[in-house]
């Protein structure tokens, strides 16, 4: 438990975040968390069955938070499961890929969804994925995006046919901010191939969660919450652990930008 | 000499030019081991040889042929003597004419090549062969084999046989490599050409560019390519092709569909043809038509196998009614869609058919070789720790079969396994991705008609440490690597398996079950001299009929190559197709090239493929096959999972 989280002299109280990650097919959800986790990447991944559930722990000043990740695939016939994994989520990862615009059209899908759905104070976290395959300088241009074309969703990260210099860059900062802001979402750009802004995700998301939230999540008692939730699970009963999340909408919303 | 006469006239009957007879002659110098048989009954039985027009070139064929026995000592030399003496001589020519004439003629076009003779592997499975091996004529066999030794053109020997199979493929590779070295005598050497082109089978083919300006070379590629495999709906809409976009394949999607829907509309399902190299095998399944297309020598039946596992690896995605549904709402739908993603497996199973896999040839499953006892403390320790919502609970490492515990009342399939062990060892995208894994997956065996639910773990083999949880880093450990799998109905029940596997792992750490394991993966699969000391067998394939299981000896020493082993493999599906003809009787079938001598035993209780070298007698082989069968009987209860554990 504490081999990692050893940094401070005193064992910080620790807790766990469930987080559901959400998105079109090949948009790199499973590259970041592969990132995030074993801090690797693979070219042309293939795609995620169903769903995989991984754990990593991130350190934060004061408490270390051990997320509980259910990577998701985004084909569509794998939607009709998704309530599953983020019915009990404190926290979702929305991902697009910022050289497909109809992947953040199905990210806003995701987010209505989840609003509609999913625990009331959920956070929610859009993320842009292969941010190295844009431009540096055209993060800055305003809404550039107006290609209706649907590329055919290849799969796996990142091949996109122009050169490296060439910017493949879809879907403009400005555009995909504005949105998250609308909606109250934590916004980043990330790169998994890079690593650029993928631990900052999760930090950010660590952060965001409500401390009242994990109360009674610490320690030695982390168990018992396993157990709650899963009992939840189980019985179909998703208000078991609801009412901390509840209780701090407007705290979220603080953090949210 | 009688031989390439005979050739002529068949060939010229044929049409064929005299540059085309020269580089049939030159490729097909192996097979005058095949063709002696007419001359055999020329000089003997048969008055004369029909210069039949479309004459396979196999092996077996002596024992299917009319005309006599493969077995006669008299024959087994002189022509072949004759037919190496008047070949190789314009080999060298011949092989670079062979392979540049050809490649770019195209193997997908029917009618584009001047040569087009009757494929033989299709008639592997039509002719009964009614020669038993009635052995004692080994010692005059062996007796011209010094004299093909000396000789110096030595070539590839599995090579050599499966030319005699009549496989163009393995011709085409093999007139690329003159220089081979024995097969069996140097297993050290890698011939760079073949092994490339073999190679290249698997590679990918670039996407076609919108302006077509590569499309020339795209077509070349796919056309070089040994074997592909289509699939598209009733309404001709493409479904998945393992080579070549859209662009390339949608002209062949459309021939096909027209040629299968001429037949259908004529009430009489078209099941298969050849055209010039090539041997297309159909498959109709509902709203779905599957097509192989292979120059690798199968019989018709093995491919309607492999067919039929893409079929079930469709259904399992999307169970039947699913399909059913989709397409009697829209006949016309596109099933790329459901099935995105999919596309990966599809491809890992198609290039396990194309790789070779004993599995699927014996619709069969491999086992890890385990103590008894040991299996048992396995089994008590998952049925200890059983969930209540289990249905099966499997330990599977490096793709064969630990320990298995399921209910009473069912059994598993093993085109079920077939397909969860390809999804897991083949597909990457499981193992790659990390974690612990929640599949929900048809299982049409067990039933196609919903979900089940497969938990899935990855523990490492290698590291004895405690951190078994974890999961290794390398990603090359795949005959390491130990999944815990359990499926079960419930689709909520990831957390109840999740807890399961962590109960079963800390029992096997306890008890020394997950220790057993990991030696057992480590020692690997036994080499044929440890299970027979002095035995004369390479390689061998034994399945349990009774169990559906299959046991085999190391690929090491004598088949490091994926090349060698595609060959070996070959070698059985010809040896399994001509045991395995509708009407065969056969009990043992022995079958005797240049390059080796194999044995196809069936019995009741098992079948038995085994391979030696050609320098073996008959005799020694049958010797070794019985010494395997008694190795077998001893170590069942290791190399077998006999019944199994149930609850």
């Amino acid at each position: 438990m504490a081999n990692t989280a050893g940094a401070g002299n005193q064992p910080k109280p620790s807790s766990s975040v469930k987080l559901v990650l959400l998105g079109e097919a090949a948009v790199g959800k499973s590259s970041l968390v592969l990132r995030f986790v074993n801090n690797d990447f693979q070219e042309n991944k293939e795609p995620t069955i169903g769903a995989a559930f991984l754990t990593q722990k991130c350190n934060l000043p004061n408490r270390t938070i051990k997320f509980e990740i259910w990577d998701t695939a985004g084909q569509e016939r794998f939607a009709s499961l998704a309530p599953m994994y983020y019915r009990n989520a404190q926290s979702a990862l929305v991902v697009y890929d910022l050289t497909k615009p109809s992947s953040l059209t199905k990210a806003k899908h995701w987010v209505a969804e989840l609003q509609r759905q999913a625990s009331p104070g959920i956070v929610i976290a859009l993320v842009g994925n292969k941010l190295d395959l844009t431009n540096p300088s055209s993060s800055t241009g305003d809404a550039t995006s107006a290609i209706s074309g649907e590329e055919d969703g290849a799969e796996g990260t990142g091949n996109v046919e122009e050169g490296d210099e060439a910017d493949a860059r879809k879907i403009s900062t400005a555009e995909a901010k504005a949105y998250a802001e609308e909606e109250s979402l934590l916004f980043f750009e990330t790169s998994a191939k890079t690593g650029a802004n993928v631990s900052e995700v999760f930090t950010a998301i660590a952060n965001a969660i409500p401390e009242t939230s994990l109360r009674g999540a610490r320690g030695a008692a982390s168990d018992a919450a396993t157990q709650a939730a899963l009992g939840g699970r189980r019985g179909d009963d998703s208000r078991v652990n609801l009412t901390g999340p509840r209780a701090e909408v407007g705290a979220k919303e603080g953090c949210a930008c | 000499m009688a031989d390439t006469a005979n050739i002529d006239t068949a060939e010229t009957a044929e049409g064929i030019s005299t540059k085309d007879f020269d580089k049939r002659a030159g490729s097909e110098h192996s097979e005058s081991g095949t063709r002696e048989v007419p001359i055999a009954s020329l000089q003997s039985r048969e008055s004369s040889p029909p210069p039949l027009p479309a004459r396979p070139r196999q092996l077996s064929r002596p024992d299917r042929s009319p005309f006599g026995s493969y077995s006669r000592p008299s024959s087994a030399g002189g022509p072949r003597l004759a037919s190496r003496a008047t070949t190789a001589v314009s080999r060298a020519d011949i092989q670079t004419k062979s392979y540049g004439d050809e490649r770019p003629g195209g193997h997908l076009l029917p009618g584009s090549r001047g040569v087009s003779r009757q494929q033989s592997f299709s008639n592997l499975g039509r002719f009964v062969s009614n020669s038993k091996s009635d052995g004692g004529d080994s010692a005059s066999i062996r007796s011209y084999i010094p004299t093909l030794e000396a000789s110096g053109d030595v070539e590839s020997l599995l090579g050599e046989v499966l030319s005699d199979y009549a496989s163009p493929a393995w011709k085409k590779l093999d007139a690329c490599a003159l220089e081979q070295a024995g097969y069996f005598h140097d297993v050290t050497y890698e011939v760079d050409v073949l092994n490339d082109i073999f190679e290249r089978e698997f590679d990918e083919l670039e996407p076609s560019r919108p302006d077509g300006s590569n499309e020339e070379a795209l077509m070349a590629q796919f056309r070089s390519k040994l074997k592909h495999f289509l699939i598209l709906s009733s309404a001709g809409k493409p479904i998945y092709s393992r080579h070549g976009d859209d662009q390339l394949v949608t002209n062949y999607i459309g021939v096909v569909q027209t040629i299968i829907s001429f037949y259908q509309g004529a009430k009489d399902g078209l099941k298969g043809f050849t055209a010039g190299d090539v041997r297309f095998v159909i498959m109709s399944k509902g709203p779905l038509n599957l097509v192989a297309i292979s120059q690798l020598g199968e019989s018709d039946a093995q491919l309607r196998a492999q067919l039929e596992a893409l079929y079930m690896q469709i259904l399992s995605t999307l169970t039947l009614p699913n399909m059913e549904r989709m397409f009697s709402n829209r006949p016309s739908i596109d099933l790329r869609r459901p099935l995105q993603g999919t596309e990966t497996l599809l491809s890992a199973l198609a290039d396990g058919f194309t790789r070779g896999s004993p599995s699927s040839l014996l619709s069969a499953l491999e086992c890890l070789r385990l103590r008894k006892t040991h299996r048992q403390v396995i089994n008590n320790s998952m049925l200890k720790v059983r969930s209540q919502n289990l249905l099966y609970g499997l330990i599977v490492a490096g793709g064969k079969l630990v320990s298995v515990i399921r209910p009473k009342k069912h059994s598993l399939h093993p085109g079920d396994l077939e397909l969860i062990f390809n999804m897991l060892f083949e597909a990457e995208g499981i193992k790659a991705g990390g974690g612990e894994n929640w599949i929900p997956i048809c299982l049409p065996g067990f039933n196609n008609t919903g979900f089940l639910y497969m938990y899935v773990s990855f523990l490492s083999a290698t590291q004895p440490n405690h951190e078994v949880v974890e999961r290794p880093s390398s990603r090359d450990e795949r005959e390491e690597e130990i999944a815990i799998l359990f499926i079960s109905p419930n689709k909520e029940g990831f957390f109840e398996l999740r807890q399961m596997k962590d109960d079963l792992v800390e029992q096997l750490q306890e008890n020394g079950g997950m220790q057993s394991i990991r030696s057992a993966v480590v020692k690997g699969r036994p080499s044929c001299v440890d299970i027979a000391p002095g035995t004369v067998a390479r390689h061998f394939l034994y399945k349990s009929k009774g169990n559906v299981q299959f046991a085999m000896p190391s690929y090491e020493p004598n088949f490091n190559t994926t090349l060698s082993r595609r060959r070996l493999l070959s070698l059985y599906h010809i040896l399994h197709a001509s045991v395995h003809v509708k009407n065969a009787h056969l009990k043992v079938q022995h079958c005797i090239s240049r390059d080796s001598i194999s044995l196809a035993w069936i019995t009741p209780m098992f079948e038995l493929f085994c391979v030696a070298d050609p320098s073996a007698s008959r005799n020694a082989l049958a010797q070794a096959a019985n010494k395997i069968i008694q190795w077998i009987r001893r170590e069942e209860e290791r190399v077998f999972i006999i019944g199994g554990a149930v609850f």
